[in-house]
């Protein structure tokens, strides 16, 4: 490019009074930074990788509409790889270094329970947008996800009585899957049934050969599934290959979250009923327009948006509400303006945060597992997380910090 | 009655399971002395070869039986000429070397196929015994483990490729002053450990599902055979399979399957305490 002297004066001239009148402004002008804290490798990336894949679409389509308080937001990627260690050190490098004005990640409870006091310490604020067990008691932690109270108070009775009412549950043996399976037990039980016996498995086994056996002796009406990754897929298949799927129908708050019913075949899970905030074949218009855009950003062939993503999507919207509303990415004005409960018309529906808990009011769906796709067969509006607000008020008791495992 | 079939049956497929895991270790790790920490990422490739051929077309049975030995045997034959061989003897350098191959091999995978990979299901269908039904692939298992068995048995006492095999490694030097290429016959002894590892990860793919980071599941539990077994690769093996298969297996039928996992491991330990050359470092010292 050939640069004359008068188009040269002009330049220098307009960059030193751009500058000029940058300069004190500076601060306004910096972008607002997000921390993303999630698994993109190891065994946990099935559910890590659509949760940012949701939180970089969210963060792309606020800046293209101007950011927040006309500043733009920039989105700082951290992989945890599966490992909790770098969960510490992330979170730290977020609030310390970065000094982001909110965190978004965690996946498992354990992962969550290892930043949530870093980020309590350093005085920034966090969304957890996974499903969860609940019980969460936190005024610098919003949770976006669904809990037991929410999904399986639901899907329990709805199953009882489509199929009868003895319940035999199989758990991932970790704090979700034992937490989840008291709530099973206690939903069976106030409907009038039986749970026979609840199974736990390490997150390793593959065998689950004597467990199958276990289960037709006890001859249940239905199972109830709460188990969790890679390796206890194979239990639906070898369920599948020891031709039960037929005879001993199945109901989850856990299958198709890391999108379980398209690495299965059909003939290995359909008829398995499930119960989430989201599904991608939700129909009405935010959606139809949510599953454009997702698709139009990250490839028409991709598999499925998850509740996960979801929940992430939903946690990074109702933040930026929040913002607008505050006039400040400032943390305790952003808490105190979540606390007005805010809500946001999401793609699963009105989305609204719950002051006393932190958790959402939000719609839950059943839905049924058919050929590689989920039939959306009832919808609930509007639950409130009961199982949460049972033992958390934040609006009384602004200090408290803790996760209540709720007696049951 | 009924459900003591089903029981047997299942501890039949569990002692068949763990020696198909392990018989490709057992070669590696006992007879060459090398410590294969990539033994479960041999497992998962041939899960994934298994998957690949049969998404092309090649008949389920094929692709287990035929075309994931064959690849990754030749993969161990690979890895054996550009990494194992100049580390024999060197134990705590093969372990390092392996582990890193291992992670590579996860990597690699995860980079080509993702995370969520479309299985195989199992072919076969089911079969009532009484009241209960079981899954008859678990049968196609157990029958594969003892073909298996029964071939290396063949392999190492019948043929001469055996007792070249055998005898190379007893002694390397005295097989070359014989006339033997003893570093063809590493290459061939690693790459057939490797091919029994595919073919084993293949067999068990329609029935645990395959995932980059599988191997992990596997790996623990066929050294503890491995070890626990002893130096005789074939009688180690199965006697060590048996043990821990029946005391995994009927614990998590009595218990559950987190008690289960607990008396394996508790078993090997005691095991390891009293034998701590293995089985076959006391009994069936003769055997192969």
């Amino acid at each position: 490019m050939k640069v004359d002297r008068r188009r040269f004066l002009q330049g220098t001239a307009a960059a030193a009074a751009a500058g000029a009148f940058s300069s004190p402004a500076w601060a306004a002008d910096d972008p607002i930074g997000v921390a993303s804290v999630h698994d993109l490798s190891g065994g946990l990336d099935i559910y890590g990788k659509p949760m940012v894949d949701a939180l970089t679409l969210a963060v792309e389509e606020a800046n293209a509409a101007g950011g927040l308080l006309g500043r733009q937001i920039k989105l700082i990627n951290y992989d945890t790889q599966s490992n909790m260690q770098l969960y510490t050190q992330f979170a730290q490098q977020a609030a310390l270094k970065d000094k982001v004005a909110v965190v978004h990640g965690g996946i498992t409870s354990a992962s969550r329970e290892v930043i949530r006091p870093v980020l309590d310490r350093f005085k920034t604020l966090y969304f957890y947008n996974t499903q969860y067990e609940g019980g969460v008691c936190d005024r610098n932690q919003f949770d976006t996800g669904v809990t037991p109270a929410q999904t399986v108070e639901k899907l329990v009775p709805y199953a009882m009585k489509k199929w009868g009412k003895k319940v035999y549950v199989i758990a991932a043996d970790y704090n979700y899957g034992q937490i989840t399976s008291q709530w099973v037990k206690k939903y069976v039980t106030e409907n009038g049934g039986e749970v026979p016996s609840i199974d736990f498995f390490p997150l390793d086994v593959t065998n689950f050969g004597p467990t199958i056996s276990k289960i037709q002796a006890a001859k249940p009406d239905f199972v109830w599934s709460a188990l969790v990754g890679g390796a206890h897929i194979s239990f639906y298949r070898q369920w599948a290959a020891a031709g039960m799927r037929k005879s001993i129908p199945m109901a989850s708050t856990t299958f198709a979250v890391g999108n379980e019913h398209i690495v299965l075949s059909p003939d290995e899970c359909n008829g398995m009923l499930i119960c989430y905030n989201y599904f991608q074949d939700l129909k009405n218009p935010v959606n139809a327009a949510f599953v454009t855009a997702f698709q139009k950003r990250f490839g028409a062939d991709y598999p499925n948006i998850t509740e996960l993503a979801m929940g992430t999507y939903q946690g990074f919207r109702l933040w930026a509400e929040a913002v607008k509303k505050a006039g400040s990415v400032d943390r305790l004005k952003v808490i105190e303006a979540l606390e007005t409960g805010i809500s946001i018309d999401a793609p699963s529906g009105k989305v609204t945060i719950d002051p006393p808990t932190h958790h959402c009011v939000l719609d839950v769906h059943i839905a049924e597992v058919n050929d590689k796709k989920l039939k959306v067969l009832e919808d609930f509006a509007q639950q409130k997380p009961a199982d949460t607000a049972a033992v958390c008020d934040l609006i009384k008791n602004p200090t408290d910090n803790q996760q209540y495992v709720i007696k049951i | 009655m009924d459900l003591v079939i089903l029981l047997a049956i299942q501890v039949l497929y569990a002692i068949a399971s763990l020696a198909l895991i392990s018989v490709g270790l057992a070669i590696i790790f006992g007879m060459m002395r090398v410590i294969n920490l990539a033994h479960g990422e041999f497992l998962m490739l041939g899960g994934y070869a298994a998957i690949v051929a049969t998404s092309y077309g090649v008949s389920i049975w094929i692709s287990m039986l035929v075309v994931a030995p064959v690849v990754v045997g030749i993969i161990g034959i690979i890895v054996e000429r550009t990494i194992i061989r100049f580390l024999y003897g060197r134990m705590i350098d093969t372990m390092l070397a392996t582990w890193g191959l291992s992670l590579f091999l996860v990597g690699l995978t995860t980079a080509i196929f993702g995370n969520t990979t479309v299985g195989i299901s199992a072919p076969l269908g089911s079969f009532q015994i009484g009241a209960y039904r079981t899954s008859g692939y678990t049968l196609f298992v157990i029958a594969v483990a003892v073909v298996v068995m029964f071939g290396i048995f063949v392999v190492l006492r019948g043929t001469r490729l055996g007792l070249i095999a055998r005898g190379t490694m007893q002694n390397a030097n005295m097989a070359a002053a014989l006339g033997v290429n003893p570093p063809r016959v590493y290459a061939v002894t690693f790459g057939i450990g490797a091919a029994l590892s595919g073919l084993a990860g293949a067999v068990l793919a329609p029935v645990s599902g395959v995932f980059p980071t599988i191997g992990v599941a596997y790996v623990a539990k066929s050294f503890i055979t491995v070890i626990g077994g002893g130096a005789a690769i074939l009688s180690g093996t199965v006697s060590a399979s048996t043990l821990f298969g029946t005391i995994n297996q009927l614990a998590t039928f009595a218990t559950t399957p987190v008690f289960g996992e607990v008396a394996l491991l508790a078993a090997a330990i005691v095991l390891i305490r009293l034998l701590p050359q293995g089985i076959t470092g006391r009994f069936f010292r003769r055997g192969l």
